[in-house]
């Protein structure tokens, strides 16, 4: 009978509950929430009716329009950012206050903790959202006689939703790597700042008039969501949460778990590199993989884009180049040890904003990044097709006696970024979200000095030594 | 008798910190064990290993016959965790508070108001069940930390300074509970920096030191491993000249004052008639021949202290 009692939902909302009669009793949470919610939408309402009828004075009665749409955003998102508060407090705060153990020694699973306390952080910033989203529209029904069509509260709702998700799903995995709620509050500008820029985008959106757009922000908002969620319900456990002090950095610890990965059990330089060949390539297939897939997909939006916006056909007419190739390459620098140097420098330094930004995008971003040259490569080679021309010939002369050196650098460095920026997510067992993170990062740099960083030597002295050669002898017969 | 707690070779590690290190003990039903040793001795990690909360590195642990890492749910259900910081939650009320945890415990909301109606009487905190905790003195928080430990009546207790911050008065209510729930079976570890209190309740002391146990016995068996055999003292009422001729062979003497002496004895209900026996036949008036008071203090700061290998007494 004690069983069933405490099984599946009925053991997190009795986490659920106690939480938010606590958030009940607390005027720091309760006040902003009741200002937010009443208050808050009338000032919109008022501020709405304002702007429109100055608008319209000035026949831009569009702006007033778009205005308030906006403002229901607003209304809504205002007491969700709580939420964020409510999480930090509910995670970190319980944590330092050392009220956690307690209820970590009741048979409560890891799973209905951490779901407790995230319908407690959602449940009542939510429910002021909706609120404020009611006396907005009411106001505005009462005033203006505006009323949204189903598709824009479906919206406004839903990324209210989503947001709020977000928040606090990040919140639990800011609060594991912390002790403190003042360390939380410190790293929570990981969440604040990306939230902010979101919520600019879509008031560009909303004044744009491209609702339809908001259905993406939606559906990325809940994939991130997902992702967040499902690294909150591995680092919010028992041993990550009692067993570890992680508020100070030990940068010996650091620098020794880094070179532990990235040495391995190599002893000379040569072992080092057989190991980075035998064992690094091979755990690295499926990303590799997945980034061969995007770099072709890149290609392919490249090709298909070319149909949409078509260069003038006289604009690709390789023959026309001449004898006019060769000076213009020398004035590119081609073919000249400056030119090797600036090329090589250029591909690490593009390789290493890729791996910076694939560190906060789980790798997204530096797959964008990685796809952007091949949808370029892709576009011309459409644009040859459609006027007619050889395309092979184009590729052959242009790109594919340095991409055979290049295309290898960047699926394994784009494999490398991809696995660290997933490391976040693949908990190992016994280690914590730093370790593998470092252990990634280890992987990383292995991939990146044993392999990339040669091929890209490579493929610099390719493209400014041999690829012109070719070129010229393809495209000039000189 | 199948021990209530039992432990082979649990052993905890941090990254490169050896918290806990091979620990073997058991205790049986309606035994208290004190665990005792400095700050980061490992205790804490112990216990929480007993809690099925944190996981050993190596080795393994029973508690009320379930495997800590295989059957968490069921360790947890079985035992009554008082931590060391007694992290109440300040904004609720006493009962409330109980009727929380007795839920997260799985009991009724009947039974939990019962068993906290009884266990607020027993720690004195009757009146007090709508109060709120943030209004709790030290003291009270402590016993009501206590209460919700016992709500679920659990054969396992994992005390961690169980009377800290307790006036005398209330941390004798304690220590009498402590005495009490032995007998009624249940197998008890209690952390404690008092040893006084420890030697009072426990059956058996267990010492750690850097996360390994260094001694380990009852109260008296440490005295003895680690200070020797009893010491004697023998008080006259006249000085002691010529006595010691009179003393019988065998007894070995540790000190001499002017109207007293010391003696070592492994066997003092053989020693000590002889002795007696020795001075009424000299007609030597003897006014008190008692045991000398050793504590648990000196024994512990010994162990600690010392760099010997593990006492097992």
């Amino acid at each position: 009978m004690r069983e069933s009692a405490l099984g599946g939902f009925q053991g997190t909302w009795i986490v659920a509950r106690r939480e938010i009669r606590d958030q009940l009793r607390d005027w720091r949470i309760l006040t902003p929430i009741i200002l937010l919610t009443l208050f808050f939408p009338v000032l919109m309402n008022f501020t709405a009716q304002q702007a429109v009828d100055f608008v319209s004075r000035y026949g831009a009665a569009l702006i007033g329009e778009r205005l308030v749409p906006f403002l229901l955003m607003v209304v809504g998102f205002f007491p969700i950012s709580i939420s964020l508060v409510i999480a930090l407090e509910s995670f970190a705060g319980e944590r330092e206050r050392l009220s956690i153990e307690p209820l970590l020694a009741t048979p409560l699973s890891d799973l209905q903790l951490y779901a407790g306390k995230l319908i407690a952080s959602l449940a009542m910033p939510l429910f002021a959202a909706y609120l404020g989203i009611f006396v907005y529209l009411l106001g505005l029904a009462l005033r203006m006689q505006w009323y949204p069509s189903f598709q824009l509260l479906m919206q406004v709702l839903l990324l209210t939703t989503a947001q709020a998700v977000v928040m606090v799903t990040g919140a639990v995995v800011i609060s594991s790597q912390t002790t403190s709620v003042r360390a939380a509050n410190l790293l929570a500008s990981f969440l604040i700042i990306p939230i902010s820029q979101l919520i600019i985008g879509e008031s560009v959106i909303m004044f744009w008039g491209r609702y339809s757009v908001l259905w993406w922000i939606v559906f990325g908002l809940f994939l991130i969501a997902g992702v967040l969620g499902r690294m909150g319900i591995r680092l919010f456990n028992r041993e990550e949460l009692l067993g570890r002090e992680i508020d100070a950095l030990n940068p010996r610890w650091v620098w020794g778990e880094f070179w532990t990965a990235f040495r391995g059990e190599a002893r000379s330089p040569a072992a080092w590199f057989r190991a980075v060949i035998t064992r690094s390539l091979p755990r690295a297939w499926v990303p590799v993989a997945i980034v061969a897939g995007t770099l072709a997909a890149g290609f392919a939006i490249g090709w298909f884009m070319a149909q949409r916006f078509t260069l003038p056909a006289d604009l690709l007419d390789l023959d026309r180049l001449g004898s006019g190739l060769l000076k213009e390459m020398l004035r590119f620098g081609l073919m000249s040890g400056r030119g090797w140097a600036f090329i090589l420098v250029n591909n690490i330094r593009a390789l290493l904003l890729a791996t910076l930004l694939g560190v906060f995008s789980f790798g997204v971003v530096s797959l964008i990044l990685l796809m952007t040259p091949m949808a370029i490569i892709g576009y011309f080679s459409g644009n040859m097709a459609l006027a007619g021309h050889d395309t092979i010939r184009f590729l052959l002369a242009l790109v594919i006696p340095h991409a055979v050196a290049e295309v290898p650098a960047m699926l394994i460095a784009g494999a490398a970024i991809l696995q660290l920026g997933l490391a976040v997510l693949g908990l190992s067992h016994g280690k914590t979200l730093s370790q593998n993170w470092l252990a990634a990062l280890g992987e990383w740099a292995r991939l990146s000095v044993g392999l990339v960083l040669p091929l890209l030597v490579l493929a610099a002295l390719l493209e400014v030594f041999v690829t012109p050669r070719v070129a010229l002898a393809l495209l000039t017969g000189s | 008798m199948k021990p209530l707690i039992e432990t082979r070779d649990l052993s905890k590690h941090f990254d490169q910190l050896q918290a806990v290190e091979g620990l073997t003990f058991a205790v049986q039903p309606g035994e208290v064990l004190a665990l005792l040793g400095p700050n980061g001795a490992g205790k804490t990690t112990t216990i929480r290993m007993l809690a099925s909360i944190l996981q050993p590195t190596r080795g393994e642990a029973r508690v009320a016959g379930y495997d800590v890492v295989r059957q968490p749910r069921e360790v947890r259900r079985s035992i009554g965790l008082l931590t060391e910081h007694h992290g109440l939650y300040t904004r609720m009320q006493a009962e409330e508070y109980l009727l929380f945890f007795g839920r997260a415990y799985g009991l009724t909301e009947a039974e939990t108001r019962r068993r906290a109606r009884m266990l607020m009487l027993r720690y004195g905190l009757q009146g007090e069940e709508r109060r709120r905790l943030g209004e709790f003195s030290r003291g009270m928080r402590q016993k009501l930390a206590l209460a919700r430990a016992l709500l679920h009546d659990p054969p396992v207790l994992l005390l961690d300074e169980p009377t800290s911050a307790m006036d005398p008065a209330s941390a004798k209510v304690v220590r009498e509970s402590i005495r009490s729930l032995r007998s009624a079976k249940r197998a008890i570890i209690v952390c404690t920096h008092n040893l006084t209190e420890a030697e009072a309740i426990a059956d058996r002391i267990a010492i750690i030191r850097r996360g390994r146990l260094v001694a380990e016995g009852s109260p008296n068996a440490l005295k003895r491993a680690m200070l020797g055999e009893p010491i004697m003292e023998l008080r006259l009422a006249c000085p002691l000249n010529g006595v010691l001729q009179h003393m019988p062979p065998g007894i070995e003497l540790v000190e001499t004052g002017n109207d007293w002496l010391r003696y070592r004895t492994d066997a003092p209900e053989e020693d000590n008639p002889r002795v007696l026996a020795a001075m009424a036949r000299a007609r030597l008036p003897v006014v008190t021949l008692s045991e000398v008071d050793r504590t648990l203090e000196e024994v512990y700061l010994q162990v600690v202290e010392g760099d010997e290998g593990a006492v097992d007494a």
